[in-house]
């Protein structure tokens, strides 16, 4: 029998007037979500505005602000809160913020905020609809805190693809390389996981696949759990970080794009997926190390020893970025302090860009490769005045989720 | 009879009022009367497609938010296709919500460049005497768009 939709209630200013309505309900629709708008009276949003405190001008954000007091007062009922605004718009940004604040401090409902151009695709939207439904529909399974049994995560990234072996709550086997054909990386990062912990894969007893390539991985392989990265990551960084209760944010600078998760109890509230530019990704961090001639795994150690502030370099656009990095080496900077500044416009943008849209709660967890990249980290940590926290295994913060999470089919089998 | 632009764009009293002097509403059921008519299904509700946007350049530069240019290619052409327009400012909600508070200053500033159109500028009444003088108002400013015509 198929499961019930869940209930994603929309609100939003402008998608229906940029074309990108549709977009929202294709990706609602693909992973069995259904949208809705929480029906308010003229009474209700001259009520809510007023006792909200934010004087919109706009009508729509008037209407969003009334939705959201609906919500949280119980009037009406929705399993997860979708937030949609237009991109470059100042006001949509403020009020989009502060709903988002106000949701997640009044209610347990998830929400996901999202600023969309009239490009924005369904595909786009399809991780954080997904990170949607898995939080309103799997509490129990991420409530999980133990691994049990011997399972495997495979983490299919838009970089490299990891693999990890757990055995009664403990890392036996792992795999790592780069990701090039999704299937060959897959089966090369098992091997060496297998290796690693000296089993087969008949001793697997659950499976689980996250990342961009998780769908094809678990199709083929028989996978128990096919989970987004955005509750995966969270579960992996908690349980590594050894922070499964109370209040965390975890930060996952990709290859491709970045996450910042606000987490309860191991459960993501609010998040946000996707920077401005791949200048704030680990491609730039890259590309900083090609060009300075050092490896990726030493450029973190060479950063800390460089003074960021000495290179200006652009934190917007890989490209001007890039030609910012090119011009310090010719003008004769270290490359110390070079590789020092890409952390630090790394960080900056991923500050500006991301954190502003998610409560920042400490403990911060720095996951994924790039946590591994010491200069980034205390750059971040400079920029948010915290000592941030980067577990053990932290690259392999996917594989290990899902191994966490798939554990729990165990038990169903 | 006179192709009347209305803001807020959505009011139904203004509409009426406009329709009872003889003249044609330009508002926003007119431009979602024919997006919703329209035999595909783009992008319910309104069937707006990223195309709109595209077309809404033209009211609009492209660092404005899409749903700014979106509604543009709603409200733009009616605008440059009106004879008359009719502004009410302040106006409460109720009398006719227009989403999108960027957009509504950009209409606005656009009917008031179109020079040597007439263009009723009047504020909200917030009494019943301001009520009477704001329906009178319209009235005589609809009323002598007729006269216009007839000469």
């Amino acid at each position: 029998m198929s499961e019930q939709p869940v209930r994603v209630a929309q609100l939003s200013c402008g998608p229906e007037h940029s074309g990108v309505q549709k977009e929202i309900y294709d990706a609602a629709a693909a992973v069995n979500a259904e949208m809705f708008f929480p029906d308010v009276t003229l009474a209700d949003i001259r009520r809510s505005y007023d006792a909200f405190g934010l004087e919109a001008r706009s009508g729509d954000l008037k209407l969003a602000i009334a939705r959201a007091m609906a919500l949280v007062e119980g009037k009406v009922e929705a399993d997860a809160v979708f937030i949609a605004t237009c991109f470059r718009c100042a006001e949509a940004a403020i009020v989009r913020n502060e709903l988002r604040r106000y949701i997640h401090e009044h209610s347990d409902l998830p929400v996901v905020s999202y600023s969309f151009t009239e490009r924005t695709t369904s595909g786009t939207l399809l991780t954080r609809m997904e990170a949607l439904t898995t939080i309103a529909r799997r509490r129990a399974l991420l409530a999980r805190e133990v691994q049990t049994g011997t399972t495997m995560g495979i983490d299919s990234g838009s970089a490299t693809t990891k693999a990890v072996i757990m055995q009664d709550n403990k890392i036996i086997g792992t795999g790592w390389m780069p990701t090039t054909e999704v299937m060959d990386s897959a089966n090369g990062v098992i091997e060496a996981a297998l290796k690693e912990a000296g089993l087969e894969m008949a001793d697997i007893e659950a499976l689980g696949t996250t990342g961009y390539g998780r769908y094809l991985i678990g199709k083929k392989l028989g996978a128990d759990l096919i989970q987004e990265e955005l509750t995966v990551n969270s579960k992996g960084a908690v349980y590594l970080a050894d922070r499964q209760r109370g209040e965390a944010t975890v930060i996952d600078i990709g290859g491709m794009d970045n996450k910042a998760i606000s987490v309860q109890d191991g459960i993501p509230g609010t998040f946000t997926m996707g920077g401005i530019c791949a200048g704030a990704s680990g491609r730039f961090l890259e590309m900083t190390a090609k060009r300075i001639g050092v490896d990726i795994t030493d450029l973190g150690q060479i950063a800390m020893k460089g003074i960021s502030k000495t290179v200006p370099m652009n934190s917007y656009c890989i490209v001007f970025g890039t030609q910012s990095l090119v011009n310090a080496l010719a003008e004769g900077n270290s490359k110390e302090d070079v590789a020092a500044a890409a952390c630090r416009s790394v960080a900056e943008q991923v500050f500006e860009q991301q954190l502003q849209e998610v409560d920042i709660k400490e403990p911060v967890i720095m996951v994924g490769g790039t946590s591994l990249i010491e200069g980034l980290v205390h750059e971040m940590g400079e920029l948010l005045q915290t000592n941030i926290l980067v577990p053990h295994h932290s690259q392999y913060i996917g594989a290990v989720g899902s191994a966490l999470l798939a554990s729990g089919f165990i038990e169903e089998k | 009879m006179a192709k009347v632009f209305i803001f807020p764009a959505t009011s139904l009293v203004l509409s009426d009022m406009v329709e009872r002097w003889g003249h044609e509403a330009l508002g926003a059921a007119t431009g979602i009367r024919e997006r919703i008519q329209t035999a595909s299904l783009d992008s319910p509700p309104l069937q707006m497609t990223p195309e709109d946007p595209k077309k809404g350049l033209k009211y609009a530069a492209v660092e404005v938010p899409c749903g700014v240019r979106g509604r543009m290619s709603l409200y733009g052409p009616m605008i440059e296709e009106a004879d008359a327009a009719i502004i009410i400012n302040d106006a409460d909600l109720s009398f006719g919500c227009m989403g999108c508070a960027r957009t509504n200053e950009l209409v606005m500033f656009m009917v008031r460049q179109r020079k040597g159109m007439p263009v009723l500028d009047i504020k909200y009444p917030q009494t019943d005497d301001e009520g009477v003088a704001f329906v009178t108002q319209i009235k005589e400013f609809l009323t002598g768009l007729e006269g216009e015509s007839d000469e």
